[in-house]
């Protein structure tokens, strides 16, 4: 009977994922005529799983479709994991494409780098593109030692001519240019060595190869029509991440030092906290207060929004049976004043469905802000997902 | 049920020990059953099970959840311990990670499998509900001697069998609970029955503990939790299966790296 039950495990294989209906409407008419008040999109991430070798082996296939009702460059397919893993006791091996996710803060996303964003899919930017990589993990008391090999260099995704929210003008992302001479070719490295320590977790990291941020260059696209070109540069960037745990206070702090973007190099950091109030109102909800500084040496330079900012926001989990969650923050440009408004939201529907809530708008811009080609683009977004 | 020579001669012990200290108070003897229990409750190594959660409204409306959990053992410290979600569907892959302390607090990790984020969890949230369930965090994670301080209050017999009736008074400042009373079986020294007092000192939550059976020399698990909040109407079942010991696991099954491959 024992035999039979763990030889099934030793051939465990499932299928999972998620199947989601989005749609969007926009409360302003856009810039361009072509693009639309509202949108409809579905996507599909379907994961197969399987594992052996007393869990010391796995694979893992998540292939990711999303069709949407006007933008081309939304509509799109991509292979977010094809991964073999290879645990032991003091290493772990993966070879294929993954997702690897560094940092501890929660508006910007600092010292992640090992994968491009998917920006098309969300502009918070959360969502990345799979990574081809070989992953050795050397795990030690003193910590885990991370040696990635990254070749086969992705470009980012950027909203469509019809698309919404874009740019103005449109990014041209088939125009892309690189720094280095093997363009997508250069197979990029990094190296990372994290350890928790008490209350601390703390990663240091470089990363050496292709920016995952382009600049964006003016410039004529095949029609003649102006268009932004994305500039992939060659960097170098050493980065810092920690975090520290005291009962009810989560202190943050990611840093980076970056050379080559623009030519010279940069500083930049994000750090802040989030402060839990337990049990609000005698209930079982919790509220989380978070409060986040970012910035960026190169100021009015930066091609980044984030960089002289303040985000203020509010965590509000219900630990019900529904896990009905909600997160709400604004982020204020000290400088400049452009604000930027965002509400998530979520609740399961009995087992298998979700349904989650988002709105963003900006106000404020100023004309050199890079927020500011998407000032008439506030929306808000309804999503059903069925999870399998 | 048949009791290992080992808890046999504890009871005696514990029997005789009243005669021969007459001037033990009612809380040394709380403390000294406790201690029994916990020692009693020792070198089991590891622990795998899987979990079926049971969570019921006011009205009997009915939600599942499966998890799998793993534990090991710690000399001189509370337990680590990860549970990996199954179902439902929309939070599979979701692991937590825990290194359960006597006196300092908790350190927590969670993984959140789509953005393959490993996040440090507060460890202030030990009386909030644990999935949506009757169930906070402080009743499921490691039950260490020097988180409470005790007091006897009796012996009962309770459903036929004979107890130990123990108050505790956790020593975690955010604590849910003023006191908790206990129904300590008197042959595995483990509880039958738990009565949880709210922060306002009345009655929130009765936990019942069913169906033990030995799986180790003196180590007892039950195969059935029901917890009924009378409060709000609200009820958990944890069914256990597949309990299995001693399997090997080591302080690399509890890291991050493990974390993030837990599945």
């Amino acid at each position: 009977m024992v035999t039979l039950i763990s030889h099934q495990l030793a051939f465990a294989a499932e299928w999972s994922g998620n199947i989601t209906a989005e749609a969007r409407y926009f409360f302003e008419d856009a810039l361009h005529h072509r693009q639309h008040r509202s949108a409809f999109s579905l996507s599909a991430q379907p994961e197969f799983y399987h594992e052996w070798d007393n869990r010391y082996q796995s694979l893992t296939f998540v292939p990711f479709i999303r069709w949407d009702e006007h933008d081309d460059e939304r509509s799109h397919f991509d292979i977010r994991e094809l991964t073999w893993l290879k645990a032991a006791r003091d290493w772990e091996l993966r070879v294929g494409i993954r997702k690897v996710f560094w940092g501890v803060t929660e508006s910007q996303h600092l010292v992640d780098i090992i994968n491009q964003t998917d920006l098309v899919e969300s502009p918070d930017g959360e969502e990345k593109l799979g990574q081809p990589m070989i992953n050795f993990a050397w795990i030690q008391d003193w910590g885990t030692l991370d040696l990635f090999i990254l070749p086969g260099f992705r470009e980012r995704t950027f909203a469509g001519f019809e698309g919404r929210p874009r740019s103005n003008p449109v990014i041209d992302a088939d125009r892309s240019i690189y720094a280095s001479p093997r363009e997508d070719k250069h197979i990029d490295l990094a190296l990372r060595w994290s350890h928790s320590i008490g209350n601390w977790d703390i990663g240091i990291s470089h990363f050496s190869g292709t920016s995952r941020d382009p600049d964006l260059q003016v410039g004529l696209n095949q029609q003649n029509q102006p268009v932004l070109i994305p500039l992939y540069q060659t960097i170098d960037q050493t980065s810092l991440d920690l975090q520290l745990v005291t009962e009810d206070w989560l202190w943050k702090l990611e840093a980076l030092s970056r050379q080559g973007q623009n030519g010279g190099r940069y500083f930049a950091f994000s750090g802040g906290f989030e402060y839990t109030l337990v049990g609000i109102f005698e209930s079982d909800a919790d509220l989380g207060l978070i409060t986040e500084y970012h910035f960026d040496d190169r100021k009015d330079f930066a091609p980044t929004p984030f960089n002289q900012d303040l985000m203020l926001g509010a965590r509000l989990a219900m630990n019900d049976v529904q896990s009905s969650e909600a997160l709400a923050g604004i982020i204020i440009d000290t400088d400049d004043h452009s604000k930027m408004f965002s509400i998530e939201a979520s609740r399961r529907i009995g087992d298998s469905w979700k349904i989650m809530l988002e709105g963003r708008t900006i106000t404020d811009t100023p004309s050199k802000s890079p927020l500011h080609g998407m000032r008439k683009d506030d929306y808000v977004q309804l999503e059903l997902g069925y999870y399998f | 049920m048949k009791y290992p020579l080992r808890s046999i001669i504890t009871s005696c012990l514990l029997l005789l020990l009243p005669a021969l200290a007459l001037a033990e108070s009612a809380e040394d003897k709380g403390l000294r059953i406790a201690t029994e229990s916990d020692k009693m409750n020792s070198a089991w190594s590891d622990q795998t099970a899987d979990l079926v959660m049971i969570l019921r409204n006011k009205q009997g409306d009915e939600a599942r959840r499966e998890i799998r959990s793993r534990s090991l053992e710690v000399e001189g410290d509370g337990d680590k311990s990860m549970s990996i979600f199954d179902t439902p569907a929309d939070v599979k892959g979701t692991a937590f990670l825990s290194f359960t302390h006597a006196l300092k607090p908790d350190d927590q990790w969670l993984y959140l499998p789509a953005l393959k984020r490993v996040k440090r969890i507060s460890s202030r949230n030990k009386s909030g509900p644990f999935m949506g369930s009757e169930f906070a965090y402080e009743d499921l994670t490691s039950q260490e001697i020097e988180k409470y301080s005790y007091k006897w209050l009796k012996d009962e017999s309770l459903d036929g069998q004979d107890t130990y009736v123990i108050e505790s008074y956790p020593a975690y400042t955010h604590s849910g609970y003023t006191r908790l009373i206990s129904w300590i079986h008197k042959g595995h020294l483990r509880p039958l029955k738990i009565e949880f007092y709210d922060r306002k000192n009345s009655l929130l939550k009765t936990l019942t503990q069913h169906d033990y059976k030995e799986y180790l020399p003196g180590i007892f698990r039950a195969d059935r939790f029901e917890m009924i909040n009378h409060q709000t109407g609200k009820s958990t079942t944890l069914n256990w299966d597949n309990y299995a010991f001693k399997t090997g696991l080591s302080s690399r099954d509890f890291d991050k790296n493990s974390l993030k491959r837990a599945r």
